[in-house]
């Protein structure tokens, strides 16, 4: 049994082996059985979903060409705008919130008569690594209940990883669906920036977040790109380029593909059972004839501290706005003054108030030069390292965590130690590079991941590499911990 | 300690964040934890180094000055804690 | 001990733009509350702007008449700070690269011309509207949040501190006024708060070379005001120095109808505004092609109008000075004077009667219901000799408030003049008759006494008489 994936039901509906409705309820079905171990979502939408797989299945009778993603049951990040719909960064904040618009990669879901179950948890305000930080539930691994699913989209990975839904939209800031995607063993592509619109995401640090996806496998992978990518001048920093169709590069080929190991990914910090995964790793893509070849990147070890002044700087503003003046949760104080700190106090929770208040002092006059404005000009070396590296091979390849999973709870009261786990996904967003993360391995049952790494808008290689490397190593399929969905 | 109770203090109220007289010990040892760390960026040789604010490096990404339809005001409120009279309510404003 | 006072203006001005300087929604003044609002200047989770190019054109058009210089790489930057009057709880502005720097103000008072240094312009958004409950800010227990002007365009100019008198203040503020009326960016109403105006003032010893402590006087919102309120300030800053005492760095607002100014804020160092580069926008490079372009599209500067009102239609330096100080009023003359009129006459009217009904009416030239043309026939009237002077500002108010023609209004009130001599000269020997003892003073040689027949005269004929005639037959029947 494998997991049922995008492109393999959309031959069943248009073959009409079944129908949306029927393939929508077998989800549902699936999902109420496995969704109080998991807790994975934070809205149940069942009547949408049920809608718009109806709609689906009128157009597949009407003789009407369906989109690769139409009626497929997938989830979207509680942190993307749906008209008429919570959007809760799974806040108390933003708890009672509706959003009185679309988020622009929903009118583009629309378009593809897209059929979504609910909206995921997730780390509250996409601060966290763990999902731990969401102020409504904790979401368990599929693969180990007592495990994290990672973080932040930690919802969107465990809902696809125990097959609750087919597909499912998260956000990457510093490796926040990559991660979770590693660790729940199932394919994450944070895009490069600029390529997905992130106008209706909410955010979090706005010159580093990125809308991407999870999916079961890297074709799927490439149908969601294709539904989500695109340039919208509702985003001043969305680059304008024509679409592209990444299916074309589901290539099994990677004969002359250069690709780079940089060293600095796989120094002391990196469990040594994963380092065995990646090192097979390395040698399939040696035998199917890529060149492995070693690079330098000396700024990486900066990434972490760069990043961690860069992001609490542009939350700390961006967060500012939830002040129980024109939406969100109210507080009530004596005056305004102390109605705003009551707001915030109870509104946020202790990550977000930790990194607002680190935000604000890396901001603040007198530390504005030697935190903020200097982790700007490592975010330079950074981006030149990349491109340095870049030049040499087309794309590299690095652990997605320096580990599998933790267990929930390991990291309670130590922010650093969780902050120093994401080095390995933090400099691709410093440098606005895309990343996937697919399965490489397993250490005791939990999956351990791979980060392939591209050049700017060459989504395109790093999904052939990706492809190519799945489509060999068959040994790396699992029957899903959570069980397949029956139709 | 890089950071003190003072500037705590300073920067919680930039913040708009109310702190505790017994929150800013753990606090300061959290944030000054994570600072010491961040240290490591002073090693960096940073002569001559631009700083990078965007990923992309575009340029005059401008729309055209043609009106779009506003909100209703009732959809403009649907989510203020307190409307009135077509109107956002807030406390009594202080002069800061 | 005597002082100078050292001034400087920074002065905001809402640009005309059709919309917002980051979304769609209308910029429209008096609309409903709440009505010209969307989700991006509402600032809803998850919006993100993007910049009205009219606005950018709108500052390097500004930039260039005042010339500045256009940086060729230039920045929005968020300034953190919280207030309701700001959803986001940062105003996303410029810093450190602003669209303009430098440029000049030439303003001239009391014959003594002087150059005013611009530091800087930057584009930036305005914020909300608060409207108070109570009688004032301080009573109400609770505020009410317009976002209709969130969002609107800002041109922030920022002067040097090279004033050193109320009265260069306001000129230098009316300049600025008319440059950008006349680019037509911005309605520069400051009762309308389209134009706003903070004014930074220190006094110092005449002949010292450091600076005093500043005080900020903000709410000023009339050009009077701005000339009177740095006025009060500066007596009430040398006063308190007079008597040993120290000006305190403070916010003080201008009362208008008291004609003082009372302390809002003590400034306890700047506010820390966290400013750093706004991610959610892309930097702008201004092409030289572009500055040339815009460059193109200046029109005719009030110097440059003034200069020649005066060399061209030989109008006195006073009068071309008033005239050009509002491009409607200079609009409006022109109008005027090519439909026929003298310019001179033209001008005397514009400066004294038309002005005097606009003033009454709260109207510019451009809003009065009398039209240009119109006005030209009137005064065309006066030139035939069909109406006298006197009688045409009877006239003009009537035309005001029944949209008539002037001809009509002489028609129909029978103001035509009386320059028939056969029946003036019936008129003039009466009055003769009727006022011995005048006539008797006139010929003992007390030649004013014919002002009181002329008077006489003019009163018997409702002021319709030909007072060239009138005087012409009393002369001659008098001798």
């Amino acid at each position: 049994m494998e997991p049922l994936t995008i492109h393999g039901l959309h031959d069943k509906l248009v073959k009409g082996e079944l129908s949306a409705v029927e393939l929508t309820k077998k989800f549902l079905a699936h999902k109420d059985a496995v969704e109080p171990r998991i807790q994975a979502f934070l809205s149940d939408n069942r009547q949408f979903a049920l809608e718009a797989a109806a709609a689906v299945d009128k157009k597949i009778s009407a003789g009407e060409n369906i989109a690769d993603l139409a009626g497929i049951p997938g989830a979207i990040k509680d942190n993307i705008c749906i008209k008429g719909q919570q959007a809760t960064c799974a806040s108390k904040m933003l708890e009672h919130f509706k959003s009185p618009y679309n988020a622009a990669i929903i009118d583009k879901l629309m378009a593809a008569d897209y059929v979504s179950l609910g909206k995921t948890n997730m780390d509250e305000f996409a601060m966290g690594s763990s999902t731990e930080n969401s102020a409504f539930q904790i979401t368990h691994n599929p693969w180990h209940a007592d495990y994290v699913p990672g973080g932040s989209s930690g919802g969107s990975a465990a809902a696809v990883a125990a097959n609750e839904c087919v597909w499912a939209l998260g956000s990457d800031t510093g490796g926040s669906i990559r991660q979770p995607a590693a660790y729940c063993g199932v394919v994450g592509i944070k895009p490069t920036y600029g390529l997905v619109s992130r106008y209706g995401l909410i955010a979090f640090a706005s010159s580093l977040d990125q809308i991407g996806s999870f999916t079961h496998d890297v074709e799927d992978c490439a149908i969601v790109l294709n539904t989500i990518t695109g340039h919208d001048v509702k985003d001043s920093t969305s680059i304008p380029q024509e679409p592209k169709d990444y299916k074309k590069s589901l290539v099994n080929d990677v004969m002359g593909m250069k690709i780079g190991i940089p060293k600095e990914f796989f120094g002391e910090g990196l469990d040594e059972a994963c380092r065995k995964s990646l090192e097979e790793a390395m040698e399939t893509y040696k035998q199917l004839g890529a060149e492995i070849v070693s690079v330098s990147m000396p700024h990486i070890k900066y990434g972490i501290a760069a990043y961690y002044i860069i992001a609490p700087a542009e939350a700390s503003s961006n967060l500012a706005r939830y002040d129980g003046v024109g939406f969100g949760l109210r507080v009530e104080g004596k005056d305004i003054v102390d109605m705003y700190q009551k707001t915030r106090s109870q509104g946020f929770g202790p990550e977000v108030r930790r990194r607002i208040l680190l935000g604000t002092y890396v901001l603040s006059s007198g530390y504005y030069d030697a935190y903020y404005l200097r982790a700007m000009k490592v975010r330079t070396l950074i981006k030149q390292d990349y491109d340095e590296a870049l030049k040499q091979c087309d794309i590299l390849l690095t652990p997605t965590a320096p580990d599998t999973a933790f267990k929930i709870g390991q990291n309670d009261d130590n922010p650093l130690a969780m902050y120093l786990g994401d080095v390995c996904t933090v400099t691709l967003n410093l440098a606005g590079l895309p990343g996937i993360s697919i399965p490489c391995g397993y250490k005791n049952g939990l999956p351990v991941g791979m980060q392939l790494i591209g050049k700017a808008l060459d989504e395109e290689t790093l999904l052939r590499a990706a492809y190519t490397f799945e489509q060999h190593r068959t040994d790396l399929r699992r029957p899903s911990p959570m069980g397949e969905v029956e139709l | 300690m890089k950071i003190s109770a003072e500037e705590i203090k300073k920067i919680a109220l930039l913040s708009r964040l109310e702190i505790k007289e017994d929150q800013i010990d753990s606090t300061g040892k959290q944030l000054n934890d994570i600072l010491s760390y961040m240290d490591l960026i002073s090693q960096v040789d940073i002569t001559d180094v631009q700083p990078t604010a965007h990923a992309v490096s575009m340029r005059n990404v401008m729309r055209d000055d043609v009106p779009r339809p506003s909100l209703p005001n009732d959809k403009a409120l649907q989510n203020a804690p307190e409307p009135e009279n077509g109107y956002f309510k807030v406390p009594k404003v202080i002069q800061d | 001990m005597k002082y100078e006072s050292v001034i400087g203006l920074e002065v905001h001005v809402e640009l005309k733009t059709k919309t917002k300087i980051f979304c769609g929604c209308s910029t429209e003044f008096g609309a409903e509350p709440n009505t010209h609002v969307c989700p991006i200047c509402l600032g809803l989770p998850g919006v993100l702007p993007v910049l009205n190019k009219e606005v950018l054109h709108f500052a390097i058009k500004a930039g260039l008449a005042l010339h500045c210089d256009i940086l060729p790489f230039s920045k929005f930057d968020r300034k953190n700070y919280y207030y309701p009057d700001l959803p986001k709880n940062f105003q996303t502005s410029q810093f450190d690269l602003p669209i303009c720097k430098g440029g000049y103000v030439d303003i001239e008072v009391n014959g003594e011309a002087r150059r005013i240094h611009l530091t800087r312009i930057h584009m930036e958004e305005d914020a909300g509207k608060l409207v108070h409950s109570g009688a004032t800010i301080d009573t109400s227990d609770s505020t009410c949040v317009d976002y209709n002007r969130t969002g609107v365009p800002l041109l922030e100019i920022v002067g040097e501190p090279e004033l050193r008198s109320g009265e260069e203040a306001r000129a230098y503020l009316e300049k600025l006024r008319a440059v950008l009326q006349y680019l037509g960016v911005s309605d520069c109403r400051l009762e309308e708060g389209s134009m706003r105006c903070d004014a930074n003032i220190s006094v110092r010893p005449v002949g010292s070379t450091t600076l005093g402590t500043k005080t900020e006087i903000k709410n000023i919102n009339s050009f009077s005001g701005v000339q009177k309120g740095i006025e009060y300030e500066a007596v009430r800053q040398a006063q308190i120095l007079d008597e040993g005492g120290t000006i305190q760095q403070a916010t003080r607002g201008w009362e208008e109808a008291k004609g003082i100014t009372v302390l809002q804020r003590i400034k306890e160092g700047d506010s820390d505004y966290r400013y750093f580069p706004e991610p959610d926008l892309i930097p702008i490079e201004v092409a030289p092609a572009y500055i040339e372009e815009v460059r193109g599209e200046l029109p005719e500067m009030p110097d440059a109008r003034r200069k020649r009102f005066m060399e061209e239609l030989g109008l006195p330096e006073y009068d071309a000075n008033l005239l050009t100080l509002e491009k409607q009023t200079a609009d409006y003359f022109e109008a005027v004077v090519r439909d026929g009129a003298d310019a001179k006459t033209a001008s005397n009217w514009m400066l004294g009667e038309f002005a005097k009904k606009l003033n009454e009416e709260g109207l510019r030239a451009d809003q009065a219901p009398v039209q240009p043309d119109r006005l030209a026939e009137l005064l065309g009237l006066i030139a035939k000799g069909t109406i006298s002077g006197k009688i045409a500002k009877t006239v003009l108010p009537e035309m005001w408030s029944s949209g008539k023609t002037a001809a009509a209004v002489v028609k129909e009130k029978g103001l035509v003049q009386i320059t028939d001599t056969g029946a003036l000269e019936e008129i003039v020997k009466k009055i003769i008759a009727a006022n011995p003892q005048s006539v008797a003073d006139y010929r003992a040689g007390k030649k004013k006494a014919i002002g009181f027949l002329v008077g006489q005269i003019m009163k018997e004929t409702k002021g319709r008489a030909n007072p060239g005639a009138v005087n012409e037959l009393l002369t001659k029947n008098l001798q």
